[in-house]
């Protein structure tokens, strides 16, 4: 069974990146019916996914964890969510008012708190980690915000200068720092691709 | 030209595995990983957890590579506290990716002979966006008696809220992520930040085996290609060829 689900997935690896590099017909049909399979198996995980989240907090919730008050809410909006969905649909009124009212709102308000966080981090950062290079991304992170920032007399003198100096920098880093991840994205596929690492099928 | 790029690090790959088995590789030393394996060896003593958060990285798209190397550390993790009495949790905001959690998690025990430290509920979906997942791990690490958070994979910016509840709870944080803002936000809230491709190599340094660490040399071998690639044509527009 090992075998036969290594061999499955590393054939159906093959295939989809051959299909990339060689658009013969016959081997973009087969891409595309193993891309439509991943389709249909991504919502079921999703499934699988929820019905995992409420068996957590059911378990929580049998065993008066602390905060399990926050389990019981969370049970019962899911379900009352996923039965309105399935009753009145997706994209119907009730449920655009429930993103809209409640899944916006809190999102944004999260986003709120990181901005209070990050800023609260970096103050933080001397005293963490007092070397040379906090200095600098402490120094940078501090022109760029001069550089940016609007003033009662209009830009600060010299922001043109100062933000292609430090694009110059920050271009050159990020994208050596992209090419060192596109490379270990590509040996990490790699080893899954051969079959040498295995992350499915109980290897 | 990519396909031949692909099929030489593919040889290469398979060659350095060969050679690694003969000869372990010697690494650069990583604080980071270090204190990832002494917050293992605390966290089996002390009785408490270790919370592994993958992120969000869909396998289906060009961020799965980040999602494939959290599960091959998270393999090796799974194996090496498989001794504690309180296995790690693990949380992802990918439904694939929380499958494939608890796969690795129950591979990695069985691995260890310990197939009855297993629970389904220990490898779990927290939420399908950026921040209901956030949402969803950060109280793992306040109330499970966790004294590690190790973030591995895709994350954007929500990445400062886990670091910020782990830096609340006073746990120990080592984090990772293929995502440049993610990056810069760790740099400043993680006390062990991993920069770069640093990610991809944390199988190797956490001992996941010969391929892991072949990989880092056939990484050595492309970069020093891209680098002379880089030179040639700096140079070959500055004589004023055109390509």
């Amino acid at each position: 069974m090992r075998y036969l689900t290594a061999a499955i997935a590393i054939a159906s690896g093959l295939i989809v990146l051959l299909g990339y590099f060689y658009p013969l017909d016959t081997l973009i049909q087969l891409r595309v019916m193993l891309t439509d399979w991943v389709v249909i198996i991504a919502a079921m995980a999703v499934l699988v996914g929820i019905a995992n989240l409420v068996l957590v907090h059911t378990d929580k919730i049998r065993s008066g964890e602390k905060n399990s008050i926050y389990g019981v809410l969370l049970i019962v909006s899911l379900l009352f969510t996923f039965v309105a969905g399935l009753v009145f649909g997706p994209n119907s009124q009730f449920m655009r008012v429930a993103i809209d009212a409640i899944i916006v709102p809190v999102e944004a308000s999260l986003m709120a708190i990181l901005a209070v966080t990050l800023v609260y981090a970096s103050i933080r950062l001397l005293r963490r980690r007092a070397d040379v290079m906090t200095v600098i991304f402490l120094v940078v992170a501090l022109l760029f915000l001069i550089a940016v920032m609007p003033t009662p007399i209009g830009p600060v003198p010299g922001d043109f200068l100062l933000l292609q100096f430090l694009q110059m920098f920050s271009d050159g880093g990020a994208r050596g720092l992209l090419i060192g991840i596109a490379l270990g994205a590509l040996l990490t596929s790699l080893r899954v691709l051969i079959g040498i690492d295995r992350p499915y099928g109980g290897n | 030209m990519a396909l031949v790029i692909v099929l030489i690090a593919a040889l290469l790959l398979v060659a350095f595995t060969f050679l690694r088995r003969r000869s372990p590789a010697v690494l650069r030393p990583i604080q980071a990983f270090e204190r990832l394996s002494h917050a293992i060896g605390l966290a089996v003593e002390n009785g408490t957890r270790l919370h592994i958060s993958l992120g969000r990285g869909n396998l289906f798209t060009a961020r799965g590579g980040s999602a494939l190397a959290g599960l091959a550390m998270l393999r090796r993790l799974a194996e090496r506290t498989s001794v504690s009495d309180r296995p790690p949790i693990v949380t992802s905001g990918d439904a694939s990716l929380s499958i494939l959690s608890q796969d690795t998690l129950q591979a990695g025990y069985k691995a260890a002979g310990a197939d009855d430290q297993y629970r389904a509920t220990t490898g779990r979906l927290t939420g399908l966006t950026p921040f209901s997942y956030a949402a969803g791990a950060i109280p793992v690490t306040r109330d499970e008696n966790v004294s590690a958070n190790v973030l591995l994979g895709d994350f954007g910016a929500e990445a400062a809220l886990l670091a910020e509840a782990a830096d609340r709870e006073n746990t120990h944080l080592i984090a990772a992520s293929d995502n440049l803002s993610a990056q810069a936000i760790l740099y400043a809230a993680a006390q062990d930040p991993l920069i770069g491709e640093e990610l991809f190599a944390s199988g190797a340094y956490v001992g996941a085996g010969p391929s892991h660490e072949a990989s880092l040399h056939v990484q050595d071998v492309l970069r020093w290609l891209v680098i002379l690639a880089i030179l040639v044509g700096a140079l070959l527009r500055m004589v004023g060829v055109g390509f």
